[in-house]
């Protein structure tokens, strides 16, 4: 419940919306420019105080999230501050096109915060064709102060759905696991984040490893697997609570677990006398279900976004390979035949393309349609691993762990394979696993 | 529990010798300590073990005899092979000496799986090693596995002598 917020969305119906211009973004095209854009500071109507800042200062800190955001997704190009001037409040309607269009700007989003009697905030987000000289887009959204980053996720994600036409991701979070300590010892720790790395909170304290954490899709809980009490199994982590609660309570290891798509269901592995198999158990506990019965190692499993489909890796071919079963177990077809070994799979929420990581000379990340067809490697780092997508499935969160230390450190890329960076973290990251959008 | 109080009246011998030792290098003006000061040996207690070895039913007991905890694995295999076979012959040999001592077999693997297939490796390995000291005799009851993946090398280079080192499975006995 924690987590759960008021953010409301506010009609700025002032003016009719004008017709659609033609600023877009394609985001397919591997050799896109990215889209210059201005996103000034936005004005607050009257400068009040709020438990998160002055409206004034926190009208600078919207706009410089929403440039991080639009920077970071390598479609935009946000002009530097020296080319930005001041905007007025009441240019927030009314942009002074002039100025604009000599910036070398396309697009403009102006915006302002105003403390609200209820002690809530309101953010304006507009978005303008600056060459077409009209107004695309505009929202309001009224927050919590604590919660003025979700406002300026939310702007951000505005502007890119109105000039992509792909999904929203920026207003999301991830669970990791953080990482700290020599190679032989590595203190590994639940954490989460938002997808830019702000609001950062360990959730465990790193008595125990834990490994590969999955949001549930309702966001209130984790599941992950644990060493606690030396043994290694599947455990579900509140967050609102803090309490952890044992999935599946039998003897053997149990691990790699995902939440199905409408959290009722945990697929998960549990390996017996040096035979791994992929089941499925109730998210509230009870006998598990087995999927598959082969005599080698399943495991990894992931969901299709309609939960009708399972994808996993399987070595029942002799090396580690990609399979899709339906989700009841039936019906198991292997879809990767390239170069090299493959595993940690994870299904797109878009439900169009599947992620991996191919083990060939390297590790490395890619994406191959749900038949297998269309195999693209994205990323070429020394141990590229683990993908997870972001909500929209356009952008694909991984960790990389260097040669030698073994440190790993968590990365971004996007389907062009262009656009690679690193994700900010306190400490040394893997295991990420993005969350859905926000409620 | 035997080799616990084997230690214990071991150390009580040692510290009655070390207190014994000091007092013959008092200096003279000093009395002499009643006698009744040093503990008496318990009068069934055994002789302490010969010189520094390990008490014998302790983990060190067991390296000692065994001559190693750690049998190795080639690169994604799990068979075991004659070198281990003689390896874990002779755990097993200890084993059937003590036969109160459960141990855990933690299964390892190398950097160069995934993070879930290599726990499944560990967890392969860790049964070969369990399943050959059971058709040596010990009892399944006894030997717990474990699977550690990736996540415990103890050579920290990421060359093939370090992996070499890292695919393995330890037979735990408790300290």
């Amino acid at each position: 419940m924690r987590f759960r917020l008021a953010l409301s969305l506010l009609s700025l119906a002032l003016f009719a919306a004008p017709a659609a211009a033609q600023l877009e973004v394609d985001i397919t095209g591997g050799i896109a420019q990215p889209m210059p854009i201005a996103i000034p500071g936005m004005p607050t109507p009257a400068v009040a105080n709020t438990p998160a800042g002055d409206t004034a200062a926190l009208g600078q800190r919207v706009a410089d999230v929403v440039t991080n955001d639009l920077k970071n997704s390598g479609l935009f190009s946000p002009l530097p501050k020296s080319a930005l001037q001041t905007v007025t409040h009441p240019q927030v309607t009314a942009p002074d096109y002039m100025f604009w269009t000599q910036s070398g700007a396309q697009a403009l989003i102006q915006g302002f915060v105003q403390a609200n009697g209820d002690g809530s905030l309101t953010v304006g987000c507009y978005l303008y064709d600056v060459l077409a000289r009209t107004e695309l887009t505009r929202q309001g959204f009224v927050v919590q102060p604590a919660q003025w980053r979700r406002a300026a996720h939310k702007c951000a994600d505005l502007v890119y759905t109105r000039l992509t036409g792909e999904g929203p991701y920026f207003d999301s979070r991830v669970v990791y696991v953080s990482e700290t300590g020599p190679k032989t010892n590595r203190i590994k720790r639940l954490a989460i984040m938002d997808q830019d790395g702000a609001n950062h909170r360990f959730l465990t304290n790193g008595q125990t490893i834990v490994l590969t954490p999955r949001f549930a899709p309702n966001q209130q809980t984790i599941t992950y697997m644990s060493y606690t009490n030396n043994r290694a199994r599947v455990y579900v982590y509140d967050i609102g609570s803090g309490t952890q609660r044992l999935v599946v309570d039998q003897p053997n290891m149990t691990f790699a677990p995902r939440f199905s798509p409408d959290g009722r269901y945990i697929v998960f592995s549990m390996a017996i006398g040096g035979n791994t198999d992929i089941y499925r158990v109730s998210s509230s506990g009870g006998t598990p279900q087995r999927l598959t019965t082969s005599p080698g190692i399943d495991t990894g499993a992931s969901y299709s976004p309609d939960g009708s489909k399972i994808v996993f890796e399987s070595d029942r071919s002799g090396t580690q390979q990609l399979y899709v079963m339906n989700a009841d177990g039936s019906n198991q077809n292997r879809i990767s035949f390239g170069s090299g070994r493959y595993g940690s799979a994870a299904w797109s929420p878009r439900g169009d393309l599947i992620a991996f990581t191919r083990i060939g000379g390297g590790f490395n990340v890619g994406i191959m349609n749900i038949d297998g067809s269309g195999e693209k490697i994205l990323t070429n780092g020394w141990q590229d691993e683990g993908p997870s997508w972001s909500p929209n499935g356009r952008v694909i969160m991984f960790f990389r762990t260097a040669q030698g230390s073994g440190k790993a450190d968590l990365w971004s890329v996007d389907l062009t394979g262009v656009n690679e960076r690193p994700v900010p973290t306190p400490l040394d990251g893997s295991d990420p696993a993005w969350g859905p959008l926000l409620p | 529990m035997m080799a616990r109080t084997t230690m214990k009246i071991a150390l009580v011998s040692a510290l009655a010798l070390s207190i014994s030792a000091c007092a013959k290098k008092k200096p003279e003006e000093l009395p002499p300590p009643p006698a009744t000061t040093a503990p008496a040996p318990a009068p069934e207690a055994p002789l302490p073990p010969p010189s520094t070895g390990p008490v014998p039913g302790s983990r060190a007991d067991f390296l000692s005899q065994a001559g190693t905890d750690t049998i190795h694995f080639a690169t994604d295999a799990y068979d075991v092979d004659a070198e281990d076979q003689e390896i874990l012959t002779k755990q097993a040999a200890w084993l059937a000496k003590y036969p109160n001592v459960a141990v855990t077999v933690e299964g390892h693997c190398d950097e160069r799986g995934t993070r879930e297939y290599n726990l499944a490796l560990g967890e392969r390995r860790a049964n070969a090693a369990k399943n050959f000291l059971v058709s040596a005799g010990v009892s399944a009851s006894r030997i717990s596995v474990i699977s550690y993946g990736k996540e415990r090398p103890v050579a920290t280079g990421s060359d093939e002598g370090a992996w070499a080192q890292n695919r393995r499975a330890v037979t735990v006995v408790p300290n």
